[in-house]
């Protein structure tokens, strides 16, 4: 049973869960913070923390100088497309480790982890001719296929861990029932990890959208997604801060609204399905 | 719990997913091995043809490999300690009853949202710039002189940026493991006499060990990767060139193909030490 | 009907061979107990015959037909799981006709199916509630209602009432009887507990390690144990062994009575013993005893009324009729 808990106790931890919680996020506040100033404000000795003329200016110039939605777009196509096709190829296999174990799977399990580990830079080249040869260089398609393969060992193994939860008897009960293989994925199985595969989904999204390796160097300027996009800004715009502030903030908004409205499964989802 | 019927099913279905990872990981890591071996310079005068070791032995005898290698480590280590150490402090005092830990908690887990490109971009210029930057800012408050962060600190500044990134999820897994705590264990421990200190070494740290691991092992598989913090900021000056940079630069930007590749192999064979070490642990912590 | 028969069925996992070499029938109609200690092999004998799991060897027959490689969808079977394996996200309703659904029955059958099993498993009033919001009992009547709307050729029932407490299960005990007597369909359940392999069976088959010890019906059991560990299991409390020289009067190695099967009395008797511990059940009144020479313990049953205490000298007289013989091998001797 919990203890009562002094009333002097929780205002210490309250202060102190949320000082540290407003420096953690201070980055990010105040870069929402300098895309509404001016350039001569945002860069003002002393800082201004509130009180400016707040401007939109600095979006509509963004806008102007690169096609935003263009690459919101694709980042949108490429995350969104990678995670799905993720999720079909792997939907099958945790439900075969799950529920159809072998003395291999976990071997499996591990290996498929372990090419997670292979340095992209070492096949960089070799992807980057293959790409050629297939005409899919500078093209979402391309890309799309890229990071699902990336993200499909976490795609596979965090629906493993969710399948693991549901007791096989209701699978079985499912089979007695005389529900065929694909009745039982599809009538039982998903319906019962709903919240597996939501949290899954999530989370994958966000690592497609922020995937900055691949994105940076398979694309030019057709499929470039959002990361490509802030990227340009890196010199000489990047000393523009309330420009470079307002192009940042257009590039995380799309996310950090998704992870607002979807907390309880990106919680779930940010723990890979590991730790309960 | 099977029969053949299910069994042969779920080979069938495993079929995609081991098919193409194997593809994924054997095709250009074949290309990879077979340019690591021959002199291959692109743009001037493409495949001359194959030198055996040569590659491997220039990649190790350059005066950057070593360097390379030492980044790395004390890029991924010193993340790792750092988020695995506050992670754990912050876990357990967000654990503490208080009022509005659904706020802080968002803002709390905020940073994993944000592109690696933007925080590094937002870092390098709006904060760590040594005239405008919001450190500098800070550091003339107090009189100080304003630190040149990348240039003079910068293997430390990047360590900062990626730690933040990753704080969050270190917090996160850490805190839902800190919840899953028995009360009880801890209140059996506070009469059995422990003190604070007794009980966070030899219950909460036991417990969270768990927990611990899969922060280690999925931010390592990350933190190899890492390449647009050091792209976006120094662009591997200053000390800051990790091995896989090293290797990104000889590929792209001095195109020598057979070099680089050679280096891709160092590095895969550097990643396969780590993954066997790490899956060793993982896989005994899997069926805890 | 339902007729199942197991010809010379083997399964082994791996080296490990679990069921040797079995042949079993049960009839058609036939409500059969298989009942054994845990590790006997008696759930795995039922998935075996549910399709669940593989046979390494040997037939399965169900109504004369080989349904050895049939998956378990194609057999024509229900199942109730031991922790009832309902649908979470599924309405009860819904629970009952997903086989029906599965089976591609119409819908207005289904419904009036639906409503006849909620009406006999009084159900009716939480049709619309998913199983998360019942009680273990109606839990346990949603799994049986889902397996009785299949109108399969059998039902298998997986140790069904060990999550339920003590009082429900006497109550779901006698709910299945009728279940039985009213569907008169061929039923197999599986239960650690010989109390509930007395009370329900046609047939009791009992099981160790894959072996059947014995076949029969609860009062053949109980009459004529076949050997030493029927004999041990069978009944409650369990049967008195006897070795040595007590035995050898009866020229067999070990002699058995149950307690129930011993009189008690002040006046010298047969066995005299002292008591240990005395249960009180009101209606009858089991006594512990110590140092008769016999065995470690005699348990015997007297009626509730009769008093000792503890540490009092008793005389025992056992009925000699009442005397079952096992030989060196644990056989029972005619």
């Amino acid at each position: 049973m919990a203890r009562s808990v002094t009333t002097n106790r929780k205002i210490i931890n309250t202060a102190a869960a949320w000082a540290i919680g407003l420096l953690i996020f201070f980055p990010i506040l105040w870069t929402i913070l300098t895309s509404f100033k001016t350039e001569a404000q945002a860069i003002n000795d002393p800082p201004i923390f509130l009180f400016f003329d707040w401007t939109l200016e600095n979006y509509s110039v963004v806008q102007e100088r690169s096609n935003y939605a263009r690459f919101l777009w694709n980042s949108i196509f490429i995350a969104g497309g990678s995670t799905i096709l993720g999720l079909i190829v792997a939907i099958p296999a945790a439900w075969s480790m799950a529920f159809v174990p072998s003395k291999r799977t976990k071997d499996i399990l591990l290996w498929m982890l372990s090419t997670k580990m292979l340095p992209a830079v070492g096949v960089l080249y070799p992807i980057y001719l293959i790409f050629i040869k297939l005409g899919l260089l500078d093209s979402v398609v391309g890309l799309t296929v890229v990071l699902m393969l990336i993200n499909l060992p976490i795609i596979v193994w965090m629906l493993y861990t969710y399948f693991r939860e549901i007791p096989g008897e209701i699978l079985e009960a499912a089979r007695m029932d005389g529900a065929s293989l694909r009745s039982e994925i599809l009538y039982v199985l998903t319906p019962m990890a709903i919240p597996g595969i939501a949290s899954t989904l999530l989370l994958n999204f966000i690592l497609a959208w922020n995937e900055a390796f691949w994105t940076l160097n398979l694309t030019a300027a057709k499929a470039a997604p959002l990361t490509a996009f802030i990227a340009s800004y890196s010199s000489p715009e990047g000393l523009f801060y309330a420009k470079l502030s307002a192009a940042s903030t257009m590039a995380i908004a799309p996310i950090l609204i998704l992870g607002w409205f979807s907390q309880k499964q990106l919680v779930r989802g940010l723990t890979f399905g590991a730790v309960k | 719990m099977a029969t053949q019927h299910s069994r042969s099913a779920a080979r069938m279905m495993m079929a995609p997913a081991v098919i193409l990872l194997l593809g994924w990981m054997l095709v250009p890591l074949t290309m990879t091995l077979w340019f690591s071996f021959r002199k291959y310079l692109p743009l001037r005068g493409g495949d001359q043809g194959w030198v055996g070791f040569d590659n491997y032995v220039r990649f190790v005898s350059s005066s950057s490999f070593w360097p390379a290698v030492q980044t790395s480590l004390i890029i991924v280590g010193g993340v790792l300690v750092i988020t695995v150490v506050f992670g754990i402090l912050l876990a357990l005092l967000l654990d503490q009853p208080m009022w509005g830990q659904g706020v802080v908690r968002i803002l709390v887990i905020a940073p994993f949202f944000v592109m690696p490109t933007v925080s590094a971009l937002v870092w390098k210029n709006i904060f760590m710039d040594p005239v405008n930057g919001l450190f500098a800012h800070l550091w003339k408050f107090f009189g100080a002189t304003p630190v040149e962060w990348l240039s003079q600190a910068s293997v430390q500044s990047i360590v900062m940026i990626v730690s933040w990134q990753w704080l969050p999820f270190a917090t996160l897994i850490l805190l839902t493991a800190v919840q899953s705590l028995d009360g009880e264990q801890l209140e059996a421990s506070e009469m059995d006499g422990a003190k604070p200190l007794q009980r966070f070494f030899y219950i909460i740290l036991p417990h969270l060990a768990r927990a611990i691991t899969i922060v280690v092992l999925i931010q390592t598989i990350f933190l190899l990767a890492i390449f647009a913090e050091i792209f976006v900021t120094t662009g591997g000056a200053f000390g800051t060139k990790t091995l896989s940079y090293l290797i990104f630069q000889r590929v792209l930007e001095s195109q020598n193909i057979g070099l680089g590749s050679a280096g891709g192999i160092y590095a895969v064979i550097l990643a396969n030490i780590v993954a066997i070490f790490l899956m060793r642990i993982v896989g005994k912590n899997l069926d805890a | 009907m339902g007729q199942i028969t197991l010809e010379k069925v083997t399964k082994s996992f791996g080296d490990v061979e679990v069921i040797p070499p079995l042949d079993l029938t049960i009839e058609d109609g036939e409500f059969a107990v298989f009942v054994g200690p845990s590790g006997c092999g008696k759930s795995t004998l039922l998935r075996l015959i549910a399709g669940l799991e593989d046979t390494t060897s040997g037939k399965i027959v169900i109504d004369g037909n080989d349904a050895t490689e049939v998956p378990p969808a194609k057999r024509g079977l229900a199942m109730v799981f031991q922790s009832y394996a309902l649908y979470p996200h599924m309405s009860v309703r819904k629970n009952i006709a997903f086989p029906m659904k599965m089976a591609g029955i119409d819908q207005a059958e289904q419904d009036s199916r639906i409503q006849q099993a909620a009406a006999a498993l009084n159900l009716t009033d939480y049709l619309d509630r998913k199983p998360g919001q019942l009680s273990g009992g109606q839990r346990q009547r949603v799994a049986i209602g889902r397996a009785i709307v299949r109108e399969p050729a059998a039902f298998l029932f997986d140790e069904p009432l060990s999550n339920l407490d003590a009082a429900l299960r006497v109550g779901m005990r006698m709910e299945i009887g009728e279940l039985h007597n009213k569907l008169e369909t061929t039923m197999i359940y599986v239960t650690h507990d010989q109390v509930e392999a007395m009370t329900m069976a046609d047939k009791i088959v009992v099981l160790r390690a894959g072996h059947i010890e014995q076949v029969g019906s609860p009062l053949d059991l109980y009459r004529a144990p076949r050997n030493l560990f029927v004999a041990g299991f069978i009944g409650s409390p369990t049967m008195n062994l006897i070795e040595g020289a007590e035995a050898a009067k009866h020229e067999a190695t070990t002699i058995g009575i149950r307690p129930e099967h011993i009189d008690v009395s002040a006046e010298p008797g047969v066995w005299s013993g002292r008591v240990g511990v005395a249960e009180h059940l009101g209606s009858d009144t089991f006594f512990h005893i110590h140092d008769t020479g016999l065995a470690e313990t005699l348990t015997v049953r007297a009626p509730g009324e009769v008093s000792f205490r503890h540490g009092d000298t008793i005389h025992l007289n056992p009925r000699a009729d009442q005397i079952h013989r096992f030989d060196a091998e644990g056989l029972r001797m005619s």
